[in-house]
């Protein structure tokens, strides 16, 4: 049992200091480690007995504080890693939900089969893919993660094990996804992945010399594109503002991939082991000595004119290069220093999204906070109740965080909130640090975040599941 | 870089260097969770700055209480950005008396307590990239004497134990100080002979909060002079220091 037999929790659970991905949010939580979902059971049987309150954590992908519980117990349920059942006829799968993205293509590829939806890294856990309601680079075409899961165990806070799907508990099963893990833990999932009839991709680049010609890129590729993402040069600004490169990919037929079967195997999906020579282990560090305004304005400068020589050239890419580029550089995020750096994606309608990106991105130059890194996605909208999606575009940006600049960057972060809001905008939890009670309800609608609070009065009604960031955006006020 | 201590919880209050420390920082308009086992004492205390001086009874042997009480002042007070421990106990060892009960107590309240004490406040102040963890150990620590094996031994882990503290969260932001004074004029050092450079509680305290304040994580003597001792009393081989009386 581990630490899990040193109760009461409240007196003899270790204490461990947690950050949010971007490092900027830190929290000292009681933590313990599970070794089964019988465990796990325990382990929020036992804090529900001791008034604790209570967050599951996978992979600690989220970028602020969603797996965070300041003062309380964070669970970790990334041991719960087993696949439970796979079946290559119908690519459904079902497994706990600590197994990763990573623990799923790798034994899905080589049948031909590639999760539906993945975000920009492989390590996030599917208990976080499935609270967080996570997208990809085909969000404007097959929807959310949540589309492609058939159904789900919650654990609930009394300790009940629910089965939830379109059918049983629909209610239920669309609040659970993209529910920040409030109302219950899910402990088993089931996906249908996509069946892939090769083992890499059709990508095409276009570079765009502002945000308009990058958009125009996009939309003249959505008919039939299967993934698109944009990379922006936030640095840029006047004629060439919002100026980056597109990637377009195409799943390939059969016939297509001169490597025919041989491109599945796992040992094809691999990620370049060193990039420019360095070994990418110690990249980051190279990073490091970039991560200042002056020299990354250089680098993204260097990227979008080095773009050019890439333009209107397609090549083949595996799956696993295509869509995990944030796995390129391990430990990329200590590039950005001791203060980490926040991640704040905004979600605007389609019909005025050009004006508000550009106001976005003239706002962050005014206040001479250029993002370090830009990605422009298209999305449409999904059935799920806290849903971030929208018909319109998404625009996710890195800012680095210093002790000097705090005050200038979260100052930024409202003025940006109010621009998007007063679009009609939205904002993902997954990437949020910044956001207050007042943003959430009106992003997300008084009545939608009143039907969530029901559902957890009734699953959860002494609030034993918390996070910091529920507490911040989205708890009832005490 | 000077360190805030703005709201203090001191482990030990109600004698001692730990009272002039409370009385020395609600001068200075900090508000204290005074700590300690005698209700009285501390009630007395707290009376002095009402308002400024919380009491808090507990037992530092009860380390199962720590995290909760920890969690019950911060709800108070609002998060502390201080923790000093000031816990200490010296029971005469008598020539020819071999007392395992006194070390165990020693053991208890010297370094036990402090562990517990230090883990819930070393996390907190790591999370939150600031702190000051100060310990108060003893110039007992740098040698085995022959006249208490087990406070000398206590005092030697609870520096060692400051020492890797401040080497796990200095990097954090957190300020972790050791201080060992030599004599200081207290309940516990009363009726000793030989005593020399004794200084007041007080004067103790003052220093001691000026070289946290500092926010230069670090060890010091207190007063700085007793660095020179420890020198010699370290320096001195073995087969001349057991036949000292020292």
């Amino acid at each position: 049992m581990s630490e899990l037999a040193l109760t009461p929790f409240r007196a003899h659970a270790p204490l461990r200091v947690l950050d949010g991905f971007g490092r900027s949010v830190r929290a000292a939580c009681r933590y313990v480690v599970p070794a089964s979902v019988e465990e796990l059971a325990f382990a929020v049987e036992q804090a529900r007995r001791e008034g604790l309150t209570v967050v599951f954590r996978g992979a600690g992908r989220s970028y602020g504080d969603a797996a965070l519980n300041t003062g309380g117990m964070v669970i970790d349920a990334s041991g719960l890693d087993r696949l439970l059942a796979w079946d290559p006829a119908t690519g459904v799968l079902e497994a706990e939900a600590g197994l990763t993205i990573e623990g799923l293509w790798r034994r899905t590829i080589e049948d031909g089969y590639w999760p539906a939806v993945v975000p920009g890294t492989m390590r996030p856990t599917l208990g976080g893919c499935v609270a967080m309601n996570i997208h990809g680079k085909n969000n404007f075409r097959v929807g959310p993660f949540g589309e492609h899961v058939l159904e789900l165990d919650l654990l609930t806070p009394a300790g009940e094990v629910l089965t939830l799907n379109r059918q049983q508990n629909a209610e239920l099963f669309h609040a659970v996804i993209g529910g920040l893990g409030m109302l219950g833990a899910v402990t088993r999932v089931k996906l249908k992945l996509k069946k892939v009839e090769s083992g890499k991709l059709r990508v095409e680049c276009i570079s765009g010399k502002n945000l308009d010609a990058l958009m125009d890129a996009f939309e003249q590729r959505l008919p039939d594109a299967d993934y698109l993402v944009g990379w922006v040069d936030c640095f840029a600004s006047g004629k060439a503002l919002g100026r980056g490169q597109v990637h377009s990919a195409h799943y390939l037929h059969a016939g297509e991939d001169p490597e025919g079967a041989a491109s599945f195997q796992v040992a094809r999906q691999g990620l370049p082991s060193s990039i420019m020579g360095l070994p990418k282990s110690e990249l980051w560090r190279v990073m490091r000595l970039f991560s200042n305004q002056p020299l990354w304005r250089v680098v993204n400068a260097a990227k979008y004119h080095s773009s050019w020589r890439e333009h209107g050239r397609s090549y083949l890419q595996s799956h696993v290069a295509f869509a995990f580029l944030l796995d390129y550089v391990p430990n990329w995020r200590l590039a950005y220093g001791p203060g980490g750096f926040i991640q704040y994606q905004v979600f605007v309608p389609h019909a005025t999204a050009r004006q508000t990106l550009k106001d976005v991105l003239d706002l962050c130059h005014q206040a001479k906070l250029p993002s370090f890194l830009g990605v422009l996605k298209r999305h449409r909208p999904d059935p799920f109740l806290l849903t971030h999606a929208l018909d319109g575009w998404s625009l996710a940006m890195d800012f680095p965080v210093t002790g000097k600049n705090r005050a200038a960057l979260w100052a930024l972060t409202e003025r940006l909130t109010e621009r998007v809001l007063g679009a009609g905008g939205k904002f993902y939890f997954a990437k949020d640090s910044v956001l207050r009670r007042g943003d959430v309800e009106r992003a997300y609608s008084r009545e939608r975040i009143d039907q969530f609070l029901a559902l957890k009065q009734r699953l959860d009604p002494s609030n034993l599941l918390t996070s910091d960031l529920w507490s911040r955006t989205l708890a009832p006020s005490a | 870089m000077t360190a805030k201590l703005s709201r203090v919880v001191i482990v030990g209050a109600s004698s001692g260097m730990g009272e002039a420390m409370a009385r020395e920082l609600a001068r200075a308009g900090a508000e204290v969770a005074i700590v300690a086992r005698r209700e009285n004492e501390l009630t007395r205390l707290a009376g002095e700055f009402p308002g400024k001086l919380r009491p808090y009874v507990h037992d530092v042997a009860n380390v199962d209480e720590v995290p909760a009480l920890f969690e019950r002042i911060e709800r108070d007070l609002g998060p502390v950005d201080g923790l000093v421990y000031a816990a200490g106990v010296m029971p005469k060892i008598e020539e020819g008396e071999y007392a395992f009960e006194k070390d165990r107590a020693m053991v208890t309240v010297n370094l036990l307590g402090a562990m517990a004490w230090m883990n819930q406040a070393a996390a907190r102040f790591e999370a939150a990239r600031a702190g000051t963890i100060l310990g108060i150990s003893s110039i007992a620590g740098e040698r085995g004497r022959r006249g208490n094996p087990a406070y000398c031994t206590t005092k030697a882990a609870l520096t060692t134990y400051l020492e890797s503290l401040r080497n796990r969260c200095s990097r954090y932001g957190v300020n972790v100080v050791t201080i060992k004074p030599g004599f200081v004029d207290t309940a516990m050092t009363r009726g000793m002979k030989g005593l020399f450079w004794l200084i007041s509680a007080e004067k103790a305290a003052k220093l001691s909060l000026a070289l946290a304040r500092k926010g230069n994580s670090g060890s010091a003597f207190v007063p700085s002079r007793w660095a020179l001792v420890a020198l010699i009393v370290r320096s001195l081989p073995s087969f001349i220091f057991r036949r000292l009386n020292f």
